[in-house]
């Protein structure tokens, strides 16, 4: 058995139990022990001060590409969950667009099994809404809701047939499951590269307006309307799609949305000097919207931060910026960006674990997001004042496909447990194992 | 102003209006040149310029080598097309491969955006940018400006129009930022498809959504080429239709200054964006813009070896 923890001095920050306070944290079996103030360690108790640290539910990461199967030297399971525990994540799902697409039982037990073998952080397969997300058929929600997934999306990809998404809205209610759009107008996209604007015309690159996000996001919660299936926004980036999902939720339609760190940290301007490490879909915005994705984060219209950590080699983004893959790594940078948001005052250390912990745990349906007597001991122990430099070698990811290198940043992850157990203890903070003596 | 601080050429937009003057003065004392009837000068002897096109051009391309020639450099062409992106090898690794032979300048022009500033990062020869994508095409803007300085006698204060496809022309951009910088108004119209949405402005130009508007007491009108099998059928529904609100016919030409003059970057799709009358017409300088682009092209080399 392992040896009970004993967290003290620790700020404990729990949305879904409504808690913020200085105490101590018992980790006892796996699971959470008891929270409180002078708690009395058990006798055998590891106990670790944590000086004013932050203690929170282990973050869970609701949108990530993880590569495998297919893309290995991109990412793989292993590469990609250890990323994930180094950023502070006890739990990540990942999208279907990987090489089989994951539109069978059979790929999403594979990555369950290659999840299990890593044994870092926790894996929650989204699987495809229609095979090989061509947009054309749906795949069998139920048998992939029995081998393990989560959720559905075609992520990478709109579906562009208006019909089939009315019909995957419809047949996942079956299932009481979630759909998660990736909205973008293929047509009012097309061949653009970056935000539609000033920028883009000063760079001389196709621009993709706010209208092609935009449209899609009002055609998917007029569906959502319709149907009464569940829906979730990926990746929100404009000021008119949270416009778009305030209203809806205020007439009661029901819908999530999230948003990722680079559209409340970085706007078009990142683009200037062709950098492919700010191309991305969807692309990066104005202030304007960067400031009205805060708005949402702080009025609850977002419900979530989730990363869209989308890794990719040299070979894709070395190039021509035409030619460059769409996308960034982001597990190992997401805390420190969205503490910028508790630094500058916008929203509290609360709403925060609650957009990255307890908020993607509700809307997915998986355990997780609560330091409830009891519950399992998935936990990320934060350091929210260390500064650090982002380098290649500090990366767990197999990529480093990032804006931020060679940024100073600020706030990390320091100890991450799952079950109890120590995934990510850079400073060997539980360095005996239990039942070591 | 007697050297460039710019190392390469990549765009107007990273030349001061000290260096765009210092280019047109070269340009202008090396224009006497192709008048002579030995046509060279030993500037770039020893030099070695490749031009490296992976777009069909006839005169640019040829603008380009006869400028080299004319100053006594080995010149080199490679129409790269798709060839070498087909047979799997990057852009960077091709531009490696003949940077490895030595060259001294590599004359780039690239259907994407941004290709010369990324050669830039991995090749120590100096580029020029002869056309990237829908971003600039600096040695058109620098030969347009040179024609109209020659023909008017400054530029400063003149109204400039450009009629036609902004939103997607490189040589629109380059020579609104040019004209801009050299202290002219100018005023760009055409279908609203092909103009930035919404936009009053445009990198320092006014938008007109009326022709007649942009065209009133212009001191220049440069019309550019309609590609519609480029752009896409829903931008322009036909050509008959564009002529007759867009081109640029004798009637419209009275709307401007007297002596007004009437330029193209060519090649011409006569009776669509200009009408036969105005391209042969009096007021045309056409054909003087293709003589100047030697001109220009010849101070560009001169300068930026005359820096180092
Ligand atoms: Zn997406």
């Amino acid at each position: 058995m392992m040896r009970p923890l004993l967290f003290t001095n620790a700020r404990i920050i729990d949305p879904s139990q409504d808690w913020d306070f200085s105490g101590e944290l018992l980790v006892k079996d796996g699971v959470i022990g008891a929270a409180g103030q002078s708690l009395e360690a058990p006798q055998d108790a590891r106990v670790i001060d944590l000086e004013g640290k932050w203690l929170v539910p282990g973050l869970i990461d609701m949108h990530v590409h993880l590569r495998e199967p297919g893309e290995e030297y991109k990412e793989t399971i292993e590469t990609g969950t250890a990323a994930a525990v180094a950023g502070g994540f006890t739990a990540v799902a990942c999208m279907p667009n990987t090489r089989p697409v994951n539109d069978s039982a059979g790929v999403t037990q594979f990555i369950l099994e290659k999840a299990r073998r890593a044994a870092k952080a926790r894996v929650f397969p989204i699987a495809a809404i229609t095979l090989g997300q061509k947009g054309e058929q749906l795949t069998e929600f139920g048998d992939l809701l029995s081998a393990g997934a989560v959720a559905f999306s075609d992520d990478g990809l709109p579906v562009r047939n208006a019909r089939v998404m009315r019909h995957a809205l419809e047949y996942v209610r079956n299932f009481d499951a979630l759909i998660i759009s990736h909205s973008e107008e293929p047509e009012l996209s097309r061949g653009g590269l970056m935000n539609e604007g000033r920028v883009s015309v000063s760079l001389g690159l196709k621009g993709i307006p706010a209208a092609a996000e935009e449209v899609a996001v009002f055609r998917d919660v007029a569906l959502a309307e319709l149907t009464g299936g569940r829906l979730h926004i990926a990746h929100v980036s404009t000021r008119g799609s949270v416009e778009i999902v305030r209203r809806a939720k205020a007439r009661g339609v029901a819908i999530t949305a999230e948003t990722a760190p680079h559209y409340f940290s970085l706007t078009e301007e990142a683009v200037i000097g062709y950098n492919t490490s700010a191309k991305m879909y969807p692309p990066l915005r104005t202030e304007e919207d960067r400031m009205a994705i805060i708005e949402g984060l702080k009025d609850g219209t977002i419900d979530a931060i989730a990363t869209d950590h989308a890794p990719h080699s040299v070979i894709e983004k070395e190039c021509e910026f035409q030619l460059a893959a769409n996308g960034i790594i982001g597990l190992e940078t997401s805390v420190a960006l969205s503490l910028n948001l508790v630094r500058s005052g916008y929203i509290s250390a609360s709403q925060l674990i609650r957009c990255m912990s307890s908020s993607p745990s509700r809307i997915l349906g998986v355990p997780g997001g609560s330091l409830a007597t009891g519950d399992p001991a998935d936990i990320s122990i934060i350091d929210p004042e260390v500064v650090f430099t982002l380098t290649r070698e500090s990366l767990h990811s197999m990529s480093h496909n990032s804006p931020f290198l060679g940024e100073t940043l600020q706030g990390k992850a320091i100890l991450t447990l799952i079950d109890g157990r120590p995934v990510y203890d850079p400073e060997g903070n539980c360095s005996h194992p239990p039942g070591q003596q | 102003m007697k050297c460039l601080n710019a190392r390469h050429i990549l765009g107007i937009s990273t030349l001061s209006p000290g260096e765009i003057s210092l280019i047109l003065d070269t340009a202008e004392s090396l224009k006497e040149i192709l008048d002579r009837p030995i046509k060279k000068v030993p500037l770039l002897r020893g030099k070695t310029v490749v031009h490296l096109f992976f777009e069909p051009s006839t005169r640019t391309r040829l603008s380009f080598e006869l400028a080299a020639k004319r100053l006594g450099a080995d010149t080199l062409g490679i129409s790269a097309g798709a060839s070498s992106v087909k047979k799997g090898e990057t852009l960077i690794d091709t531009a490696r491969n003949i940077e490895a032979m030595r060259p001294d300048v590599i004359v780039i022009r690239h259907p994407y955006s941004g290709t010369p500033h990324l050669l830039t990062k991995y090749i120590s020869s100096t580029v020029i940018n002869a056309g990237d994508g829908i971003n600039e095409h600096p040695s058109q803007a620098l030969l347009d400006a040179f024609t109209v300085r020659e023909h008017l006698g400054h530029i400063k204060g003149l109204k400039i129009a450009i009629l036609g496809d902004i939103a997607h022309s490189r040589v629109a951009h380059s020579d609104i930022l040019a004209f801009t910088k050299m202290g002219a108004e100018v005023v760009v119209s055409g279908p609203a498809t092909l103009l930035p949405p919404r936009q009053t402005e445009v990198l320092g130009a006014r938008v007109a959504l009326r022709v007649e508007e942009a065209l009133e007491d212009a001191d220049a009108i440069i019309a550019l080429r309609i590609q519609r099998e480029r752009q896409g059928r829903s931008l322009v529904p036909s050509k008959r239709e564009y002529a007759r609100f867009f081109g640029l016919g004798p009637e419209k030409v009275r709307l401007a200054r007297p002596g007004v003059l009437i330029m193209h970057p060519g090649p011409i799709n006569r009776g669509v964006e200009m009408a036969p009358e105005v391209a042969d017409g009096p007021y045309s300088v056409i054909l003087d813009q293709v003589t100047n682009g030697v001109a220009v092209r010849m101070a560009l080399l001169a300068l930026l070896f005359k820096k180092s």
